[in-house]
């Protein structure tokens, strides 16, 4: 498929199909999972707890490759891996860290009805402090990034015709892709969870 | 929720803090000898420095003040709120305390910053405002952390874990803030006080509030 030559840009747009729809894949399962604590601390069933912690599992993959596309474009358009001033990288980084957080949370408590509650609980805060993150700050301030401080994003006019056609159905292969590994995960955790009780 | 049993519940906990003298004399300690040690590091600071400091000052007094409101109190003593009182009334109560607790830390940082390196405050009513909201936060994100780290195991750790991520973004509004409390304009062009993020802070914090309010009931009880 032929892209736009931008200047600068050139052939990273291509980037495109790859880092926007990771990220969108990222938010979407961690809504998920935020939806699944919500039900968990409703209804005390073992399964949502299993579905929130897999499906930030799954989550916290597309959040890595997310960041490591992003470097990787920024080194060739930016010339830098990583702009520490800049409210977009910031909020990445910090989610990232809020979710590895997440992790380490359930690692250290044993109890199992206390682990899935408090991580629950941790899951709603957390998300709903993300919140301001990802949509107030980065408009409050200019940044490097596509569609902040006059920078335009891409689907401005650098999307042409022939872009969406490949990056319509990128979104929806990835987003698959995540939901089909966080299925798979949860499963698994599950088949683990039967053999436990057996034994 | 009954205002009643929150200003008793608000009320003890000034009592047991003017009888034991413990958390408020140890975190200002802990203020002063940070603020000695930064003096004999840098002598003399710019005003980016000085607003910078002060607010990783306050971060850090805060943990301690937040960490004290669930971790360190004694599982018995939980025990015995939890019979008397409904969990939002815990909940309201110990954030109305730990917002004043923080709010009389960063004064009192404050005036010790005055001391050790004089004013960079250009308009003190603003910074005033900025302190207020940046006690409320802190003080929301850090009573609901320790409520969430008491339940696991290594609690003082992982509240600086739990905790960070959440607080990094209100911390990068209150130093843009308190910079242009201080006079310093972000930009050439841009010289108000930043109602924007004045706005932003302000929703920050009633989220982290409401949400704490929402979730304790779900947390309180083993």
């Amino acid at each position: 498929m032929p892209v736009p030559a931008r200047f600068i840009l050139h052939e990273t747009i291509r980037n495109l199909y790859f880092h926007v729809p990771m990220w969108f894949t990222m938010i979407l399962l961690f809504s998920i999972s935020v939806v699944n604590s919500i039900m968990y601390l409703n209804k005390q069933d073992e399964k949502y707890d299993v579905r929130q912690s897999e499906y930030i599992n799954a989550g916290l993959l597309f959040a890595v490759c997310g960041l490591l596309t992003g470097m990787l474009w920024a080194r060739y358009t930016w010339g830098a891996w990583w702009v520490f001033t800049d409210p977009k990288l910031n909020g990445a980084a910090i989610l990232c860290l809020e979710y590895f957080a997440y992790v380490i949370l359930r690692g250290s408590i044993t109890d199992e009805r206390t682990k899935a509650k408090v991580s629950s609980v941790y899951n709603i805060f957390a998300a709903a402090s993300i919140i301001p993150l990802i949509f107030i700050i980065p408009r409050l301030t200019d940044s490097l990034h596509p569609g902040n401080g006059g920078n335009p994003a891409f689907s401005s006019y650098d999307l042409d015709n022939h872009m969406r056609m490949v990056f319509y159905p990128a979104v929806i292969g990835w987003m698959s892709l995540g939901l089909w590994i966080a299925y798979i995960r949860i499963r698994i955790k599950n088949l683990e969870n039967k053999i436990l009780e057996n034994n | 929720m009954d205002l009643r049993v929150i200003y008793e519940l608000f009320k003890k906990e000034i009592i047991l803090e003017l009888r034991q003298k413990y958390a408020l004399n140890g975190i200002l300690l802990y203020v002063f000898s940070t603020l000695y040690i930064i003096f004999i590091g840098f002598q003399k600071i710019t005003p980016e420095a000085w607003i910078t400091l002060y607010w990783i000052v306050i971060l850090f007094a805060s943990v301690n003040a937040g960490a004290k409101s669930f971790i360190q109190e004694g599982k018995g003593r939980l025990l015995y709120y939890y019979g008397i009182s409904s969990p939002e009334n815990i909940i309201l109560s110990k954030l109305l305390y730990n917002c004043i607790l923080i709010a009389v830390i960063s004064v009192i940082a404050f005036i010790g910053f005055l001391v050790f390196f004089g004013n960079v405050v250009d308009k003190p009513w603003n910074f005033a405002i900025i302190m207020l909201l940046g006690s409320t936060g802190l003080a929301g994100v850090f009573t609901m952390v320790s409520a969430i780290a008491s339940k696991a195991r290594g609690s003082a750790t992982l509240m600086t874990i739990l905790s960070f991520p959440v607080i990094i973004p209100q911390l990068l509004l209150l130093i843009k803030l308190s910079r242009r409390a201080a006079g310093m304009a972000i930009s050439n062009i841009n010289f108000d006080i930043g109602y924007k993020e004045l706005i932003g802070l302000a929703c920050i914090n009633l989220i982290v509030v409401i949400v704490s309010f929402m979730l304790f009931p779900y947390l309180w009880r083993d």
